[in-house]
């Protein structure tokens, strides 16, 4: 799995970073960079994106 | 503008003759191995597949808004051969099932009365084509912007999912394909594919428009085959490309990539070719800086008109942009901060790409991310408050207000 962001939705709040910084680090303005999700890190990818107050995360299927 | 023509199919080839029968565009098209002229170098017969057999019937959008300030290749091609154009519109339309396209313009352009006329002119078999003006707008001219103009609202690039070809305007599958892309899908269909690929690189065949811009003699519109070395243009406009006049050369426009100009003029002009040298083809940009000029200046005025023109929607395209710009600045013009500014620039425009909606940001770091490269050694000289000659002589790649 991976964590996709709605670029447009996202505000930079930064929960998921807080959420999931294995795989979640902000920029220097606050808004995600987004890394590969590290093995047994989806029960917590879960929470991230159902914790994102703008509902800018989701989980898709790696390509 | 001169148009030079080293290879006459686009601008001012031979009438077509009668719109050939029972001719499978797609498979015409995928055998003439045809990728698109927008920009991205897609296969466009894996485009026409994408929007084909699905439940709604799906609409065709032209893009000619041309959005690049220093690309002139599509308005030329529609002062020069609307026909082609409208004749690539009508085959794309017919493969795909659409009866619905249009064609995007810039606002307030040039080639309008050359189109209503061969509007007029041209058997349309039945397939609908309207005018649309694009605002003048960089981002305008995105394919998710465009779909977003034609169905009532703001030209502004939109998420993916859904792409265009799922869920377009108005809610129909979309295929957005570039003005000179169609008129190579009307050549690939009247020639044939063997003929059409007879020419240029096996891999990216045909020809291609490549607009000439900054300090040559005659900036223009030049066509020549695919896998040409990118000199041959130079010299077109004028240019003596082997007597030191040529200094640096932007590949690919505004968000696209700096090479010094003896690398440019023996990079094959094809997407790989110039990529393996560390450039961009784009839309067929060579935008040229004499010996001497500035480039870091340049591109500091470039970044600066870049993070202007952000749709606005998405951060760190709407933080990013204007303090990448204004680290470069800084950096440039000296001072105390300018190596923490350096330090600053070179991070930002590592973290950018890939995190926005559209490919403005990654557009304006590759930008940036060059000239740092490629003007190293001035930049080093910048830096400790020592400004190349150039700094303070004129500017040569006119950025719009």
């Amino acid at each position: 799995m991976r964590i996709e962001v709605d670029r447009i939705a996202c505000r930079g709040d930064g929960l998921c970073a807080g959420l999931l910084p294995e795989a979640v680090a902000l920029d220097d303005w606050g808004f995600p960079i987004v890394g590969p999700l590290p093995p047994g890190s989806e029960k917590a990818a879960r929470r991230a994106v159902a914790a994102c107050p703008a509902l800018a995360l989701r989980l898709e299927a790696s390509r | 503008m001169t148009t030079a023509m080293l290879t006459a199919r686009l601008l001012g080839g031979p009438p077509l003759g009668p719109r050939p029968a029972g001719v499978d565009v797609e498979a015409a098209v995928a055998a003439a191995g045809l990728v698109g002229r927008g920009g991205g170098g897609f296969p466009t017969a894996r485009k026409l597949a994408a929007v084909r057999g699905r439940r709604r019937a799906p609409v065709l959008v032209a893009n000619a808004a041309e959005g690049e300030p220093l690309s002139a290749k599509d308005a030329t091609l529609l002062a020069r051969a609307p026909h082609l154009v409208l004749e690539g519109i009508v085959l794309a339309a017919g493969a795909v099932g659409a009866r619905e396209a249009y064609l995007c313009l810039p606002a307030g352009s040039a080639p309008v009365p050359a189109v209503r006329n061969a509007l007029r002119r041209h058997d349309l078999a039945g397939v609908t084509v309207a005018l649309t003006a694009a605002p003048d707008r960089y981002v305008a001219s995105e394919e998710s912007a465009l779909v977003q103009l034609l169905s009532g609202g703001p030209a502004l690039p939109t998420s993916r999912p859904p792409r265009p070809a799922e869920r377009g305007v108005r809610g129909a599958p979309t295929l957005v394909l570039n003005a000179e892309t169609l008129a190579n899908v009307a050549l690939a269909v009247h020639c044939g594919p063997e003929r059409y690929r007879a020419v240029g690189d096996p891999a990216e065949p045909g020809t291609l428009l490549v607009t000439v811009a900054g300090a040559v003699p005659a900036p223009g519109v030049v066509e020549l085959p695919t896998g040409t070395p990118a000199g041959a243009a130079l010299t077109a406009a004028g240019a003596e490309v082997g007597a030191g006049e040529v200094g640096a050369v932007l590949t690919g426009g505004y968000g696209g990539a700096w090479l010094p100009g003896a690398v440019v003029r023996e990079a094959p002009l094809t997407h790989a070719g110039l990529r393996a040298v560390g450039g961009v083809l784009g839309p067929g940009i060579l935008a040229v800086l004499p010996q001497h000029a500035c480039g870091l200046a340049e591109t500091a005025a470039i970044a600066r008109y870049l993070a202007g023109q952000s749709a606005g929607q998405c951060g760190p395209c709407v933080f990013g942009l204007p303090d990448i710009a204004g680290a470069l600045e800084a950096a440039v013009a000296g001072g105390p901060h300018a190596a923490a500014a350096l330090a600053a620039a070179r991070r930002w425009t590592a973290t950018l790409p890939g995190r926005g909606a559209c490919r403005h940001p990654d557009g304006a770091a590759r930008l940036v991310g060059s000239a740092l490269r490629v003007f190293a050694a001035d930049l080093s000289a910048h830096v400790s408050g020592r400004p190349c000659g150039g700094f303070y002589g004129p500017r040569h790649l006119g950025v719009p207000r």
